[in-house]
This record gives structure tokens, sequence and C-alpha cells, in this order.
């Protein structure tokens, strides 16, 4: 029996267009439009100005705080103009534009650290290269890395746990990535361990990737701290306290991090990118984004530099198809939906899965009928239907008295309701409404 | 440009419906069905026919006339009802009771909570006890003639013949048997294969054991419902039906049990949410089915055992809330 | 046996009547009569215009005033509050009758959507949860929780245009509306002799980005300003707004506007 998470879960069709396809560089466009809001917590302070000439790896805004990234310049090219670019979502947000010169080298010149170097450095000294080459949680959190990586006081780290799970539906840019780059996501995982002081890592991967698992079990022989596990697919296995469970048996505990229990959660392309930031000294400006979907005539897994458009994605990938209705920024189950394709790639962007119009809409909700199927599937033991029911009624309070703030959005409810309840979308209500009351 | 459709997650759906998991329930109670027109030939066809039909009727137009509110019917809960009120009378009442039980188990047992995923108790079940308080003769008059499989029992009770010719509105069924007979019946004195197939009396949809029991498994199966309910109906209905001195593979397979554990006691609407507490609803049902079985007025108990704990569901998913994932240890750790 | 029913039926008859009648005397509350009158008076909609839970805490509150001094029910006109005051026998107060106007002007035609929302036909949710429709993030998403909210069928949402319409004679000012929307959009003002002229703007976007965004937005030009003889807009984050104690309703400012987004009524 392979191992996986205790609670509820769903196995949704994994529908892997892009499975072992070729990661592809996406062509530089015209212009670059770099968010400067690209990690949880406050964005980050331009420290270029217009007509500035910039090259690549050069950081272009810097961080304003503890929970903040810096951004970096992924080209040679000059600052155009600061101007506010909408997000996915259609927000106004502030953004640095850059016209990249006619001929970019897609690698900079910097000059790799020596394994001897590498060697020395000391846990502190890791978690700065870190912060300074701007990584944050690139499985969609967004979580600024070197905060992840500083075990706050008092509290002891034993155990890394990469996470290779990727049970959203569609992507496969994780896959790719652990396919063609297994032994340097290893050696970033035990970059994490030393910054944190751990002793083990364990690799966990979804038994739908069986070559994955080979090429990261063939990379991790030579290192005895690592383990690769395979794990049934289910999702939301890459839940970081469904994958902790799973790969250790450890709960942590409501309202507590993962570190309470000796864990500290990466997923795979955070372990690469601080690989490259710290053997290659590159910081995050490029990442691996999967394009996918029913229609699209090439979907695939693409190279992208940060502040491409996502129109550019979508035509690279063979161009809009005609009977599309909804984008989606990142995966399906958990992915927002995109409302404007001029908005630009951020790190957080895990792939734009397009769906069909035919598929894009929801089935018209009917009356709950108590089937309880929201309740098995609940991975965190939750009543998502007494939380719609509540939300109608705005009964705020009850919502909390019954742990809504535990609910982590993974969408599993709303996925099974035979009645295509809007579940989730109550749930996040009430705890917006929950979250402004404090 | 193309208008892009926005809607927040998750964006896609499992593809089930209301309608997919009734159909199945339906489709279920096909093969009992059959045993009951073959049991008990056209009247039981009719029988059910004019239950559907009363129960669709009463819920279009109540939802219609005075709610108001759009087409239901295609969803099926409607039709379940009228089929599983149908299973629950016997075959030869008069058109017209089967009416009014139709329209009381619409009416009243579902519509007038608001419709369906609102009513307490199980639509078709407040049917059947509706009528059976205000009909008690009529629906307690089984079909005579029927091959039964308590030929044996007669003999070893000594009770009188209840099949006559002559006497041609008075058929008995086995649990009126098991009720009165004083002493423990043992196995042998009925045929359970003829029990099991449908060479029994009794209501339209108890008959056919092996048919209820396929409808089990295609309901477990297809994932419409889980083992908690049926299972713990009757693993407690045979445990007290032996702690009672009972013969439990006799209380099983006589009468409705079989019927209400598999297509009553699961209706969604009326039982607990989480497995513990389905565990506690059905290991009630058991319980309270053999006691009305063994010391209650009426030979058979499992209506009212599902009718009153349905009642006590709101209870139930009070006390057998889902533990919340990580909250055990957060209190460890307070 | 006829009649020891009879018998039986009448003693059980007659000790549930002894126990309700001791329960009724145990148990009395008394209640001002005046409070039945007063509600008799009110609209019932339990709107909380006036500030209390519902109009029969109105009708307990009034009964028991002092002064009449800040009890005023915006869902009757002075003549009922006069009968109120009368029947509590105090002086009437005079409230200043409030109406509702809406800061949004952009029906569909002059703010296109950019997507299709689907989701729960709802302000509040779709403006926790998406941005709306259309490019404007300050503008009225259209869902009517507010035509909902009306206790007085004041508001009334036609599909063509997207934008609720208020209806002055059944609007009572009760401010409920004022709750509901998650824009804001609903803004109370003070109804007396003179028209009503205000901004049906909300949108704090500088002004290039307020002119693509909407057909009639305020873009903080100033022209209203400048046109005002008394100074009564006022320019705030590239939004106008109309001083109502200033405003004389002369509309020059209307004229004025290059976006047609001041209203008057």
């Amino acid at each position: 029996m392979m191992r996986t998470f205790k609670k509820g879960g769903i196995h949704p069709s994994e529908n892997k267009l892009t499975a072992g396809k070729p990661i592809l560089d996406l062509p530089l466009p015209g212009e670059l439009r770099i968010m400067l809001a690209q990690s949880i917590g406050a964005p980050a302070r331009p420290v270029v100005k217009p007509g500035d000439v910039v090259t690549v790896g050069q950081m272009i805004a810097e961080a304003t705080g503890f929970v903040s990234a810096p951004v970096h310049s992924p080209v040679n090219g000059t600052v155009k103009k600061l101007e506010p670019t909408r997000t996915p979502q259609g927000i106004w947000q502030d953004s640095i534009v850059l016209v990249p010169d006619a001929d970019n080298p897609f690698d900079s010149s910097l000059q790799p650290r020596s394994e001897e170097e590498i060697g020395h450095l000391s846990p502190a000294e890791i978690i700065s290269i870190v912060a300074d080459a701007g990584i944050v949680g690139l499985g969609g959190a967004t979580f600024p890395t070197r905060v992840k990586l500083s075990v706050p006081e008092g509290k002891r780290a034993t155990t890394v746990i990469i996470n290779g799970a990727e049970c959203e539906p569609y992507l496969t840019c994780d896959e790719a990535l652990m396919n063609v780059e297994a032994d340097n996501i290893l050696k970033g995982a035990l970059l994490i361990m030393r910054a944190t002081g751990a002793t083990e890592v364990i690799v966990g991967i979804e038994h739908n990737k069986p070559d994955s698992i080979a090429a990261m079990s063939r990379a991790a022989e030579r290192y005895p701290e690592i383990r690769v596990e395979a794990l049934r697919t289910r999702y939301p296995q890459g839940g970081e306290k469904q994958l902790i469970y799973a790969l250790t048996g450890r709960v942590v505990p409501c309202g507590a991090l993962p570190v309470e229990t000796g864990c500290i959660v990466d997923n795979v392309a955070t372990a690469y990118a601080i690989y490259d930031a710290v053997y290659n000294r590159h910081p995050l400006t490029h990442r691996l984004m999967t394009v996918s979907g029913e229609g699209l005539t090439s979907p695939g897994n693409f190279r992208v530099a940060n502040g491409t458009p996502l129109s550019s994605l979508i035509d690279f990938a063979g161009g809009m198809p005609e009977e599309a209705g909804k984008v989606i920024a990142g995966g399906p189950m958990m992915g927002r939906a995109v409302s404007t394709l001029e908005a630009t790639a951020t790190k957080g962007l895990s792939g734009l899965v397009v769906i069909p119009e035919s598929q894009a809409r929801r089935k018209p909700a009917g009356p709950c009928i108590r089937c309880a199927r929201c309740v098995a599937a609940c991975p965190m033991g939750l009543e998502p239907y007494l939380f719609m029911l509540q939300a109608e009624n705005q009964v705020w309070e009850g919502m909390s008295e019954h742990g809504v703030m535990n609910c982590m959005e993974c969408g599993c409810c709303s996925y099974t309701c035979p009645s295509s309840r809007p579940l989730l979308d109550y749930i996040r209500l009430g705890k917006q409404e929950l979250r402004k009351k404090k | 440009m193309k208008k892009l459709i926005v809607s927040y997650s998750p964006h896609i759906h499992g593809g089930g419906s209301i309608s997919r998991c009734m159909w199945n329930v339906v489709i279920a109670m096909l093969p009992a069905l059959a045993v009951a027109i073959w049991t008990f030939g056209l009247p039981a066809l009719s029988v059910c026919l004019v239950s559907i039909c009363a129960c669709l009727l009463t819920e279009w137009a109540i939802n219609r006339f005075m709610f108001h509110r759009p087409f239901t019917l295609s969803n099926g809960s409607a039709l379940i009802t009228g089929i599983l009120l149908a299973f629950n009378l016997p075959s030869i009442l008069p058109w017209w009771m089967v009416t009014i039980g139709a329209v009381v188990a619409i009416g009243i047992g579902k519509m007038s909570f608001g419709g369906l995923g609102s009513n307490i108790w199980n639509p078709a079940l407040v049917g059947r006890v509706f009528l059976l308080l205000s009909f008690p003769a009529a629906m307690t008059t089984w079909p005579t003639g029927i091959d039964s499989g308590f030929e044996g029992v007669v003999a070893a009770t000594g009770a009188s013949a209840p099949a006559s010719a002559s006497d041609a509105s008075t058929g008995a069924t086995l649990l009126t048997h098991l009720n009165s007979a004083h002493g423990t019946p043992s196995l042998s004195d009925y045929n359970l294969l003829d029990m099991s197939i449908g060479h029994m009396n009794g209501s339209l949809g108890e008959v056919g054991g092996i048919a209820i029991l396929i409808g089990l498994a295609y309901l477990l199966l297809t994932r419409t419902i889980t083992w908690h309910i049926p299972v713990s109906v009757i693993a407690s209905a045979a445990l007290f039906s032996w702690a009672f001195g009972g013969n439990p593979v006799l209380d099983i397979f006589a009468g409705g049990l079989l019927l209400g554990a598999v297509f009553m006691a699961t209706d969604y609407v009326t039982s607990p949410m989480t497995p513990k507490g389905q565990l506690i609803f059905g290991f009630m049902i058991g319980f309270i089915t053999i006691i009305i079985r063994r010391y209650g007025a009426y030979p058979e108990g499992m209506s009212f055992a599902i009718l009153l704990m349905n009642s006590f569901v709101p209870l139930i998913n009070r006390y057998c809330r889902p533990s919340i994932f990580g909250e055990k240890e957060r209190r460890a750790m307070a | 046996m006829i009649l020891i029913s009879i018998i039986v039926l009448g003693i059980i008859g007659l000790v549930a009547a002894v126990l309700l009648f001791v329960a009724a005397k145990r148990f009395f509350v008394y209640e001002d009569p005046k409070i039945g009158e007063i509600e008799a008076l009110l609209p019932g909609a339990n709107c909380g215009g006036c500030g209390f839970s519902g109009c029969h805490a109105f009708a307990v509150e009034c009964a028991n005033a002092t002064s009449m001094q800040g009890l005023n029910c915006t869902g009757v006109d002075a003549e009922g509050m006069a009968k109120i005051a009368d029947i509590v026998g105090l002086a009437p107060s005079s409230a200043a009758k409030k109406t509702m106007v809406i800061k949004c002007s952009a029906s569909c035609e002059n703010r296109d959507p950019r997507n299709l929302y689907d989701g729960i036909h709802s302000c509040a949710v779709e403006n926790a949860l998406y941005q709306g429709e259309s490019d404007c993030i300050y503008g009225c998403l259209g869902c009517g929780d507010c035509v909902r909210a009306c206790q007085f069928g004041a508001l009334t949402l036609p599909p063509s245009q997207g934008l609720p319409i208020v209806d002055p004679e059944k609007c009572t000012g009760c401010g409920k509306c004022t709750e509901v929307c998650p824009r804001h959009l609903c803004e109370l003002t003070t109804e007396d002799e003179r028209p009503i002229i205000w901004v049906a703007c909300a949108n704090r976007d500088r002004g290039p980005v307020a002119m693509k965004e909407c057909g009639v937005s305020c873009i903080g030009c100033g022209k209203c300003r400048k046109v005002c003889p008394v100074d009564a807009p006022v320019i705030e984050s590239f939004l106008a707004h109309i001083d109502r104690d200033k405003c004389t309703a002369c509309g020059e400012c209307i004229a004025a506007c290059p976006r047609k987004s001041i209203e008057k009524r």
C-alpha cells in the first residue's frame, strides 16, 4: 500500500496532457512588465528609473521587509517606464516595464561558485543568498523562502520535505523539471537541509510520474540523507499538511506552522531555484510553466522570463483556441481564473490552463441533499455543507466555531458536490468576513 | 478580444449530479421491483404505477402552484419516493389509498418542509405510516395464494392455516407468525430460499431479499451510498435478535428489514453526515426494530425505527462531527 | 361507557383549563398598551433605519422615551411621527428626511464587461472573490444585493441597465442598502426643497485610467469646481464630491462636466 494522507481527498481526472514533453524556452517578448508584488508580504521597491540600462540578473526592485522578496531583471535591456499593469485578476498594480536588447544571451556570464566555496557556506550565508536571489515558494503560495528557511527560535527542523506531488490536474512543470534536473534539485534540497539544520530529506512524488520517480531515485542513490517516496495519486497531496502526514505520519497542529513537527516543506522548483542561486549565482528570473488545456494545438512546458505577457504564453502554445471559455492561472483546482491576458507571468505562476467554453460554466446549484460527500472529501475534516448554509445566513461566528479558518481552499468540497453548490465560494466569503472582523 | 469567463476555484467538477445519484437508486430498486411483480403479479405493478404517478403529480403541483418553483421532477427524487412507498404497501391495497399515501408522502413528508433536502423524515415512510395508522386493516391484508415459506411454521406451532381459499383476503406475513408464535422459531421451520427469492407474503418490496442485496451491491459499487448504514442496521438487528432469543436469519430476511436497511435508512437527506454518526444511526435502527418486533403491538418495526431515528439525526450530527485534522495535536500542544 | 368517557374528558379539560389560567396569571408580563398602538403605525419592515433592532424595539423605545429627540422612523412621514409623539404625549421632533442616491451611473453601455462572471449572484461574493466584470473596481456590480435588502421596494434593477434605479417616492432613507453594498455606492443625503445634485461615480483611479475604465467616470478634472458659484464640489483622490450643504442646485456643474457623471434629481 502506497503512502498517502489520511482524511478526505479526491482523485480528479489527471489530464496531464503535457507529461513527458520537453522543456522549451519561450522567446522573449518585445516588452517585459515585471510586477513589484510577486510574493506574499510587502511589494518590492523599484531601484531603477526609466532610461536605466539593466543587465541580466541585476536587482531592479529591493525587498522592503522580512516578508518580502527582491525582483531581478531576466534580461539585458532598458527600463522603459514604471507604470501599473493589471494582475491576472484585473487589478492595477505597480510594475517595471523593460525593453530587452535585440540579442539576449539566455545565460549570464556570472562565475559559478566552486564546490569548495559552497562547502564552506554557513547556514546564515545560504539563507542570505536565497534572500538576495528573490526566491519565493514556487508551488504557488509565493511565500518568501528566506522566511521559511529561518527556523524560529526554540523550534528545531529535522526533516526537509521536497514536494514533487504535483497533484493538480494538467500541470506538469514540476514533473518536467524532475526528469531533467533531478540531481540539481537534490543539491538544492541538501542546501535547504544545511540551512535549516535538518538531518534528512524526503522527496514525495505521486505515483503517476514514474519517470520522475526513477530519475529522482537514481540521483538520490549518491546521497544517504535523501529518500524518495512514491505516493498514491490523490488530490490534495501537495498540500503541506497532507504531504507531511503522508511522508512522516506527523500531524501539523491547527493554526501552527509545519516547522512545529520539525518539517520544512519546499517545492521541487524552489529547491532547484536555490541550487541555481547558490551554485550559479542566478537570481530567480525564469521559471517553468505548463501551458495546457484541451484545444491548444501545442501545449507544453516552457521556461518563461518573469514579466512575459500571458498572451505570449498562449500564442506559443498554439494560440487561443476558438472554443476557449476560461483561462486559469495555476491548476484547475486551486488556480484563479484569469480576467485579462495583458497580465504578465510572475514567480508564483505555475502554468495556464485553457478550459473550453463548454466546460467553463458552472452547473446551476441545487439544494443540499446532505449526501455528506463534501464532509467525506474534506482533507481537513471540516463540514463544508454547514459553512455554506451559515454563510448564506451570515452566521460568521458559527463558521468560526466550526473551524472554517482551517480550510485551505483545496476545492474538494465543490468538486464532489452532486448539487454543484458553490461551497468554496461561500467558505471564502466567510473567511474574508471573519478576517475583516479581527 | 473574446470575453473570458471568471469564477472562483475549483474550475472543474467531479461530474456527479443529484439526478445521477437518484437514478442509481432507481436502478438498484429494479431487481426488487421485478421480484415483487413476479410474486404478486399485475396488482403489484398497478400499485407501483399509481404510487409513482401520484408522487410525481403532487410534487409538480406543489412546485407549480404553491412554491412557483421550476420543474424539479427530472432529478428523480419523487420517483424514488413513489417506488419506495409502493414497496411498503400490500399489493392489494385499493388505488385511492395508495394515492392518499403518495400525497401525504410528498405533500407532508417532503414539500411541507421546503422540498428536497429539507425534510426531516423519510417521505415514503411518512406516507406508509400515515396509511398504516389510518387504514390498519387494509394495510395488513395480504393477498392469498402466494407460495409462502411459512407452511412449516404453521405445522410447528399449530396455528390455523391462514391461507384458505374461502378466506380470500386475509393472508399473513412471516412476521405475523414470528410475532404470534410463542417459543423460539427455528430456521428449519422456514424455507430460507423461498424467503429470499420472493416466495413469501408481505409488502411489495420486502419479499425479495436477494434482489435487495443485489441492489445494495450496485449502490455500493457506484458509490451512491457507503456501507455504514446498511451494514450497521443488519448487524445490530442480527445481534439483538440473537440476544432476545430470536433467530437472526429470520429477522433479517422476513419482513422489511433489508428493504429499510438498503433503501430507506440510507436516504441522504434523513441520515447522518459522518461515518460515526451513520453507524450509531444504523445500530439504533436495528435495535428499535427488534424491540418493536418482540415487544410491540405491530409485527413490523422497521418503519417506526427509521422514522424515530430520523428525528435524532440533527442531534447525531451535532455530536458526531468529523474531527478537524490537527485539532487533537493543537490541544496537546496548548 | 359513554358517560365515563364524557366525565374523564371533562375532568381532563377542567384540569388543563385551571393549569392554563394559573400559568397565565403567574407569568403575566405587563406591556404598555402604547407599544401596540405605536407598532400599528410603523411599517413593520424591521429595516433598522431608526437605529434599533426592529419596529417593536423602536416602539418600546418610544413608549419609554422622555423626549422624541433622536427617535425617528424613516418609514413613516412627518404626520405619522406626529401621531406617535401624540400617543406618548411628547412634542414631535423634526428629523431631516433622508433619501438615497447611487454613486455610480455606469449602465451597461457605458461600461462594457471585460469578463463574464460565472458565480453566485451576489455583490458581496463577487466583490470579495473577484473584481467584478468590468474594468472599474469601484462601480456597481449589478447583482442587486441592495434591491434584495430594500424592505420598501424602492429599488429596481432592470437587467438591460445593470444598475439599480431608486424610486424617490418609495425610498425612506433607512440606510439598509448602504450597509449591504460592498462598494459603498449607496449614499444617504438629506432631502429638502432643493433638487439633489450628486457625482454618480466612485472611481478613485487617476484620470487616464478612469477614462479607460468607464464611459461616465469622474476623472477629477475639476471643471465642476471651476464653474460652481459656491465652491460646493470637493475633489479628493481624483474624484469629485458635491457638498450638499453648500449646493444651490444651480446645475452649472452638470453642464460643465465633460464626463457626464454628475446627476440631478
